[in-house]
This record gives structure tokens, C-alpha cells and sequence, in this order.
């Protein structure tokens, strides 16, 4: 048999029911991957080992009493910006190093309630804004394929964790690529489900107009099963919507016979790696030879994407995070200066330089003067962004794209040139603009053996036909059996 | 465009961020760069477009006015910088 920390949640499930393995040797399996890898991965901020013990104990003894939850017995990993109560919840960030969170969000409360054991919080760019995970306020998180690289991001650390098998599934949060860009780099597989599908509730805010909190995994089946647990409306997030959520796993058979695939012919641009292009086209001839109807499709409004989303993110983000101000929770500095001082310094000392100049922007955006050219102009285009998407999909049930222009980047590469970061999310952004599903799954591999991501993109509350696009693709491929080298 | 260190300052002002001389140089420079890039949102026409806050429809959240969260006060006053028994304490906000 396969390690135990290697298996698949399917696979892990299936031993659990036949009672071949415990949830205890589960939980001890990856807590000592994670004792072994971590000093060199980093992908954890916190390891929960006594909780996560105490939980595959009271999964054990569920199972023993004829119970059966969807995630009993199963070890996952939470990114740090999903609040989890007792445990320390700091967002990346250095102004909620010490921070307690004192309840739990919708969806820890469903991963738990489950019977999924909670083995730690995953590192992650400080509120999640970033795409390498080197805006972290603590570690910087080391891509499991190759530790000279970044492992994407935000959820950076949730992404490597899965590749390195330090758990078997993660949540992630996605506000602009924030879970496919790092499953692309990591070769897992990382779904944003649609905006409104999944509780927000207990999930500290970037940009909320855009923020989502979704699966990664090693396939796409364990996604499937993850998603099945934490969609659904939820009376706490008044922006989750109230619909039936299917049964995703139950409905993935591998057949796309007739799927009809847009291939939108902007992102395939001047200036990205020509081994992604070549992979991505190769995965659009096997969905053909599977039998999908392949059309190249528009989407117009794709150049306009980066600056619409960094002017609506930053605008949120600078009005959510005025609530560290070092009064109820985090960090306080100059307590003995005036009240203005304290917030300023508080500020400057607990947020890292990304956060600071996403919150200067958007102040900017937001500021007088400036309201109408910026924010109010951005609102706008993403509105032209909306119906591009609406105009494919009337002909098309899904769009299918690279994930991310290149592999995984080196650690310091991008650090010095914001710009050039921004652009790294350029063909997973529109998605969020747009509030549809996106996932990410490997396509292959560049010479430097670092993995690729093909995007799957669906209509609003369609999950169902991404993640079966997903499986038939899968299915036919072998790239999901590589790992990485940790 | 092209941002003096003037307009950085008042933003900074506006989002009670102290910037250190360096974080404000660097600002200056990266911000006007970023939104340089940004101007090309005005190539669109949007002058009969819409624009879009949100992308669902939200359905009314109305519920009946009474108490469903736990006071969970303990808490939430132990993750307080500074406290007094039940209270938080903060700078002295009146001279």
C-alpha cells in the first residue's frame, strides 16, 4: 500500500469505511510528513497537532458507532485567513500575529462538523493579497517541485501542502487567482466555485465583492467532494445564495460527449511561456478527442481585466481593513502617543508593504477628485468584462484557458516590480470581476519539470459542468499521478 | 501619471498608514507607475454603461429582530491589546 499521508481523500475514505486504516494513523501520518517537510516547504503558520489528534480520536470513535460523515477521519488544512476557533488566525499578517479567533467560520464549522480533522493553517500572502506568498508576515512558502521557487499565491501555502502531502485536501480563498494560480504552480487542483456559493462568513475580508472560498486537492474528485461540503447558503453571509447543491462527485462520469468548449483567443498572448501554450492547446485536442465541440470564442475586455480588478480590490480591501486600528483585537503600538498616532504607527508597524500599498491605492481610488476616473470607472468596465462571459456562454458551457501565463516563478523574482506580480493573475482575475466558477488542473510539465495549469471556467452555479470537464480530462491524462520531489 | 510625494502623503493621511521616508519614495514612484498602466481604462467609451458592485442578485436577508449570536464576550475581550476587566482601555481621546 501507498504511504498514508499520499493517499487521495477518495482513497483514504474508502480504507476508512473498511476499517483498514484509522483516523489516528491518518492524522499521524501527516503530522509527521509535516515534522519532516515543513522546515523545508514552510507551508504552515500554525500545526495543530494536539487538536488534530483529539479529532481523528473523536472521528474513530464516530466511525466505531456506525457513523458516517462525508470527510470522517480525513486530515485538511485551513489557509490562515479562514477563522478557526481557539486556534490562531492571523491572516499572514503580522497586525494579527497573536490573534485568537473566538469563533468558527461557515465552512471550518462544515469541514468539522463533517468529521474532517483540522491538521493546521496554511500560510499565505499577508490578506491574501499577492501571488507568490512572499507577502506573508512570517515565512516564505517553498514550491514542493522545486524549493528555489514560489509555490503562487495567496493560498500558496495550502497549494504546497497539498503537493507536498502534508494533508490530503485544503481550503483555499480566491479573490483574483488566489486558489487556481497556486494550484497551476503546484500541480494540484484548485477550484473557485461561484461568487455567492460558499459561506463567507468567519473568513477575514480582502476584497468581499470578489472573495470566495474553495477546495484544492489532489484531483479532481477530492475538489468535487470538498466543494459538496462547504457550499450552500448560509443565514450569516447574506451574499451566499440559497440553492440546492448537488451531489459533485456523484455526478462525475467522464463523459463530454457534445460539451461545447470556448477557447477565448485573447488569452493566448505575446510574452507568456511558449511550453504553456503548447500544453494548454495539447489539453484542448485531448477535450476534442473526448468529444467536446471546440470553438475559438472573444472575450474583448480581457486587456482591461488587471487594471479593473486592482482598482476594485484595493478599494475594498482599503475600506476593510480600516478595522485594524488597534483598539479590540491585534497589534497596538505607541499606546502612549495621541489617539491618531497609535493608529498610524499600529498600522505601519503591523502591515507588510504589499497590504500598505494596495490600502494607498485604494484610498486613492476612492479619494475625492478621483472617485469617478478610478473606482467608479472600474465598475463600469467590469461591467463589459460581465457580458463578454455572458455573450460566450450563450453559445458555449464552458471557456477553457490557461491558468497562469508561466510556471512557478523564482522567490524574488517579482518582489521588487508590483506591476509585474499584478500580471501574474491576468487570465485567472476576469473570473473573480465576473463572479463565475474557475478551476485550475495540471496539464503537463515545462522542461524545468515545474507543473502547468489548464483553467476551467463555467457558468454561474455550474460547478457541476466544470468539475466534470475537470474529471473526462483527468481521466484521459497522467500528469495528476506525478508528485513532487518533497 | 506621474504622483508627487505631496498627494502620497495625504493618502497615507487618509489611510493612517505612517510611511517611512523610504516607503513614501518608493510609493510615490510604484503608485504613479501602477497607475499610469491603469489610465488605459479610459481608451473605453463607458459613458452608457452600468457599473456592476456585485455580481448576484442579492435576495433579502431580513430575519426576525431577535438575538441569535452568542455573547461570546470573554472571547472576544481576551484578544484586546489593552484591557480593564470588561472594558477595553485606549489613548486618552480628550485633553
Amino acid at each position: 500500500m501507498t504511504d498514508l499521508h499520499s493517499l487521495t481523500l477518495e482513497r483514504a475514505s474508502a480504507l476508512l469505511a473498511k476499517k483498514e486504516i484509522s483516523a489516528v494513523e491518518l492524522a499521524r501520518a501527516a503530522l509527521k510528513r509535516i515534522d519532516i517537510t515543513n522546515r523545508d516547504i514552510h507551508s504552515f503558520i500554525t500545526v495543530t497537532e494536539e487538536a488534530a489528534l483529539a479529532q481523528a480520536r473523536a472521528a474513530d470513535a464516530r466511525r466505531a458507532r456506525g457513523d458516517t460523515g462525508p470527510l470522517l477521519g480525513l486530515p485538511v488544512a485551513i489557509k490562515d485567513v479562514i477563522l478557526t476557533k481557539g486556534i490562531r488566525t492571523t491572516a499572514g499578517s503580522k497586525i494579527l500575529a497573536d490573534f485568537i479567533a473566538p469563533y468558527d467560520a461557515t465552512v471550518t464549522r462544515k469541514l468539522l462538523d463533517a468529521g474532517a480533522v483540522c491538521i493546521g493553517k496554511t500560510n499565505c500572502d499577508e490578506f491574501a493579497m499577492g501571488s507568490s506568498t512572499e507577502n506573508s508576515g512570517f515565512m516564505v512558502t517553498r514550491n514542493p517541485w522545486d524549493g528555489e521557487r514560489v509555490p503562487g499565491g495567496s493560498s500558496g501555502g495550502s497549494a504546497a501542502a497539498v503537493a507536498a502531502h502534508q494533508c490530503l485536501g485544503a481550503l483555499g480563498t480566491d479573490t483574483g487567482g488566489s486558489i487556481r494560480q497556486p494550484a497551476a504552480c503546484c500541480g494540484i487542483v484548485g477550484m473557485k466555485p461561484t461568487y455567492g456559493r460558499v459561506s463567507r462568513y468567519g473568513v477575514i475580508a480582502y476584497a468581499s465583492s470578489l472573495d470566495q472560498v474553495g477546495p484544492m486537492a489532489q484531483t479532481v474528485a477530492d475538489c468535487a467532494h470538498l466543494l459538496a461540503v462547504i457550499a450552500g447558503h448560509d443565514p450569516h453571509d447574506s451574499t451566499s445564495v440559497n440553492r440546492n447543491v448537488p451531489d459533485y462527485r456523484k455526478g462525475l462520469d467522464g463523459t463530454i460527449k457534445g460539451l461545447r468548449v470556448g477557447i477565448p483567443k485573447e488569452y493566448f498572448v505575446e510574452g507568456m511561456q511558449a511550453e504553456v501554450e503548447q500544453a494548454v492547446r495539447a489539453a484542448v485536442q485531448t477535450l476534442e478527442t473526448l468529444g467536446a465541440l471546440v470553438s475559438e470564442v472573444s472575450l474583448p475586455h480581457t486587456e482591461y481585466a488587471i487594471p479593473t480588478y486592482y482598482l476594485i480590490a484595493t478599494a475594498e480591501a482599503s475600506s476593510n481593513l480600516a478595522r485594524y486600528d488597534g483598539i479590540k483585537y491585534g497589534l497596538r503600538l505607541a499606546e502612549r502617543e495621541s489617539l491618531l498616532t497609535m493608529y498610524q504607527r499600529t498600522r505601519a508597524g503591523g502591515f507588510g508593504t504589499e497590504v500598505k500599498r494596495r490600502i494607498m491605492l485604494g484610498t486613492y481610488a476612492l479619494s475625492a477628485g478621483y472617485y469617478d476616473a478610478y473606482y467608479l470607472k472600474a465598475q463600469k468596465v467590469r461591467t463589459l468584462i460581465r457580458r463578454d462571459f455572458e455573450k460566450v456562454f450563450a453559445t458555449q458551457d464552458v471557456i477553457v484557458t490557461p491558468t497562469a501565463p508561466t510556471t512557478a516563478f523564482r522567490i524574488g523574482e517579482k518582489t521588487s516590480d508590483p506591476l509585474q506580480m499584478y500580471l501574474s493573475d491576468i487570465f485567472t482575475i476576469s473570473v473573480n470581476l465576473a463572479g463565475l466558477p474557475g478551476l485550475s488542473l495540471p496539464c503537463g510539465f515545462d522542461r524545468s519539470g515545474m507543473p502547468i495549469g489548464l483553467q476551467i471556467v463555467g457558468r454561474p452555479f455550474e460547478e457541476d459542468k466544470v468539475l466534470q470537464a475537470a474529471y473526462a480530462y483527468e481521466q484521459a491524462t497522467e500528469w495528476h499521478e506525478k508528485t513532487a520531489k518533497r | 501619471m506621474a504622483l508627487d510625494r505631496e498627494v502620497v502623503q495625504r493618502i497615507a493621511a487618509l489611510a493612517r498608514l505612517e510611511l517611512s521616508q523610504e516607503d513614501e519614495a518608493a510609493f510615490t514612484q510604484q503608485l504613479g507607475h501602477i497607475l499610469q498602466y491603469f489610465e488605459k481604462l479610459a481608451e473605453l467609451d463607458t459613458q452608457a454603461v452600468e457599473p456592476t458592485a456585485h455580481v448576484v442578485q442579492i435576495a433579502e436577508a431580513y430575519r426576525d429582530d431577535v438575538v441569535t449570536n452568542l455573547p461570546a464576550t470573554e472571547e472576544l475581550r481576551a484578544n484586546a491589546p489593552a484591557r480593564d476587566g470588561d472594558f477595553f482601555k485606549v489613548p486618552k481621546i480628550i485633553e
